[in-house]
């Protein structure tokens, strides 16, 4: 099986194409088109988003070379690589984080569909993008202040003035968030009075309160313990019907679990992205094969 | 290893710990000596202060105009003249001081404008008082035409405090964390948003103390007041700031003459009639007494805010 995803640019990774279709796609799901469902499989499959060629830069240092990869609509797609090998710095690319440290440059695009906006193009204000992507931290880190404002903030910043439609949004993402029956009764109590299980599942509410078209996850798991870890594995596996998920792990069997295609990364370059069994136990790379049996990373 | 060898070895290491460990003993007893003989003397002294001025801590002595004859001269137009002034150089320095700091933590980008701004800002902490004083006379007093007025007061002493309203806020600005900024970004807030709804709010315990901590230093300030041309003697109050009728607020007093509770000392220290001395140190315990309240009340602040708010 092929590498890489894209149709066009042919990466050197990639093997000659063989078929149009073929082509397009990294995995033995049946043809995928942009912006529609795909007319075969009983899957509805659209493809989300698209990195196109993009790199990344920190000042002079080149952190991302050259990624292409589509990202399908209501699945989970995990980014997986040993440390330092860039999946962070991609998965902030989608919300423009980087825009807040001096000296950072994209190149390439990251196109976002069905409207074909191109979410690292220069003129494109980071704002507008992070009002359509929202994104979960490795660290909890809701605001101090109580559980309702936290939830609430996203609405507020989106101009929702109505108080009756700001709670009927702030109940139904803690619900989704699988967190309304533990705080139901302690809305006016503060974010950090939770338990830090507990406070991941509130910004992953706080998120989902503006209905954002991809949720991003940064390791959100890392500063959990293993029980509160396994609630939030559920809840993105709840999750991949109702958002398109992009989730950086370090925790491989964690990918195996919660996503349905993985991208394996090295030195800021992608080496191989699959469906997730496929990746996991016929991989088509040596260097995927060496990390997904422990021999580095 | 048998058991009188491991005796041997548990023994040596204990031996060991405990001769390193004198010298922990040894700085906390250095330490706490050094604390309570600082303590001592800023108790000895407030005490002296009471002591010395006792027979004119009452409440008249709050209630009366300097005088000539010293058992009926009080502090009423000092305390006033300094809480005036208080008001003035706090209305003036915090929303200056804060909206500098926010630019400069928030917004500044960082070039070498800024890193000279910022080096400046420091400096202008350790400039003496006296020459602060000199500035405000040519610039406010005379340049501007505000007189010998509480106005002209309140901005040369806000002049002074600002880079301790500036450096605190800074700090407390610094001490929210980034994932918290983050989190407000990714959810689509603007900078201005970021900073208004969220590093503000969380901050407002370190600036609150800045801002105390800035005015303690102004309360005890005599030097710029006396440049600028504070009166000694005032046998009138300023006008009221509050009205019977519409709208209920004046502005008047800013324009009258002043004096302030150090001036006050600083007269009665000079005068050759023992009973003045009496009346200085009364005035000194007050002044004493109302320094360390602010001070309590930064300290309280600061507390409930840490509270509240623990990262």
């Amino acid at each position: 099986m092929q590498t890489g995803t894209s149709a066009s640019e042919g990466t050197t990774r990639q093997g000659p194409p063989t078929h149009a279709v073929d082509s397009r796609l990294a995995t033995p799901r049946p043809s995928v088109e942009v912006g529609r469902p795909a007319a075969a499989g009983d899957e509805k499959l659209t493809v989300k988003s698209r990195a196109e060629n993009l790199s990344f830069y920190y000042g002079s240092v080149k952190a991302l070379k050259g990624l292409n990869i589509e990202i399908r609509e209501k699945r989970v797609t995990a980014l997986i690589g040993p440390s330092g090998c860039g999946k962070t710095t991609f998965l902030r690319c989608f919300n423009r984080m980087h825009d807040l440290t001096p000296g950072t440059r994209y190149e390439g695009s990251i196109m976002l569909y069905p409207d074909a906006f191109d979410l690292v193009a220069k003129g494109v204000d980071p704002i507008e993008v992070r009002m359509r992507i929202g994104m979960v931290f490795q660290k909890p880190n809701p605001f101090p202040k109580s559980i309702f404002e936290n939830v609430a903030y996203g609405l507020r910043v989106r101009g929702m003035r109505s108080n009756a439609r700001v709670e009927e949004e702030v109940e139904k993402a803690l619900r989704k968030a699988a967190i309304w029956d533990e705080v139901k009764d302690r809305l006016d109590s503060s974010g950090l009075s939770l338990s830090g299980g507990q406070q991941q599942r509130l910004c992953i509410a706080r998120a989902l309160a503006t209905s954002p078209e991809i949720l991003l996850f940064d390791e959100p798991t890392s500063a959990l313990d293993p029980i509160a870890t396994a609630r939030i594995e559920e809840l993105i596996a709840e999750l991949r019907d109702q958002v398109t998920v992009i989730i950086v792990t370090h925790n491989m069997q964690q990918a195996a679990r919660v996503s349905d295609y993985t991208a394996f990364m090295y030195l800021g370059e992608l080496i191989e992205f699959d469906n997730t069994s496929k990746l996991f136990t016929n991989p088509s790379q040596k260097a995927t094969e060496d990390y997904i049996t422990g021999r580095y990373g | 290893m048998n058991a009188t060898t491991a005796d041997v070895a548990t023994r040596q290491i204990r031996a060991d710990v405990s001769r390193r460990k004198i010298f922990d003993q040894l700085f906390v007893i250095v330490g706490l000596l050094i604390m309570f003989a600082a303590l001592l003397v800023l108790v000895l002294l407030f005490l002296d202060l009471v002591h010395d001025g006792a027979p004119r801590l009452n409440w008249d002595f709050l209630t009366q105009f300097p005088s000539r004859k010293a058992e009926r001269a009080g502090i009423l137009s000092a305390w006033v003249g300094t809480s005036l002034i208080m008001l003035t150089t706090a209305a003036v320095a915090v929303p200056v001081g804060v909206a500098a700091a926010i630019y400069l933590e928030e917004y500044a980008p960082k070039n070498w404008v800024t890193a000279i701004i910022e080096i400046n800002v420091t400096n202008l902490a350790g400039v003496p008082s006296i020459i602060y004083g000199l500035l405000a006379l040519g610039l406010f007093v005379y340049q501007f035409g505000l007189g010998q007025s509480i106005l002209a007061a309140g901005l040369t002493l806000s002049l002074l405090i600002l880079p301790i309203v500036i450096v605190a806020t800074r700090e407390s600005l610094r001490a929210v964390p980034r994932t918290i900024r983050e989190a407000a970004y990714a959810l689509g807030a603007t900078r201005w948003e970021v900073t208004a709804h969220h590093v503000l709010p969380y901050s407002t315990g370190g600036i609150l103390t800045g801002m105390i901590i800035g005015l303690s230093r102004a309360i005890g300030e005599t030097a710029p007041l006396i440049t600028i041309g504070a009166l000694s003697f005032i046998a009138f109050l300023p006008e009221s700031p509050f009205k019977s009728e519409f709208p209920f607020l004046s502005f008047a007093w800013l324009k009258d003459g002043f004096t302030a509770m150090p001036i006050q000392m600083f007269n009665w220290v000079s005068r050759p009639d023992p009973k003045f001395q009496v009346n200085a140190a009364a005035a000194g315990a007050i002044l004493l007494g109302m320094t360390l309240l602010m001070n309590g009340v930064a300290i309280y602040v600061r507390y409930r805010f840490r509270k509240r708010i623990n990262w």
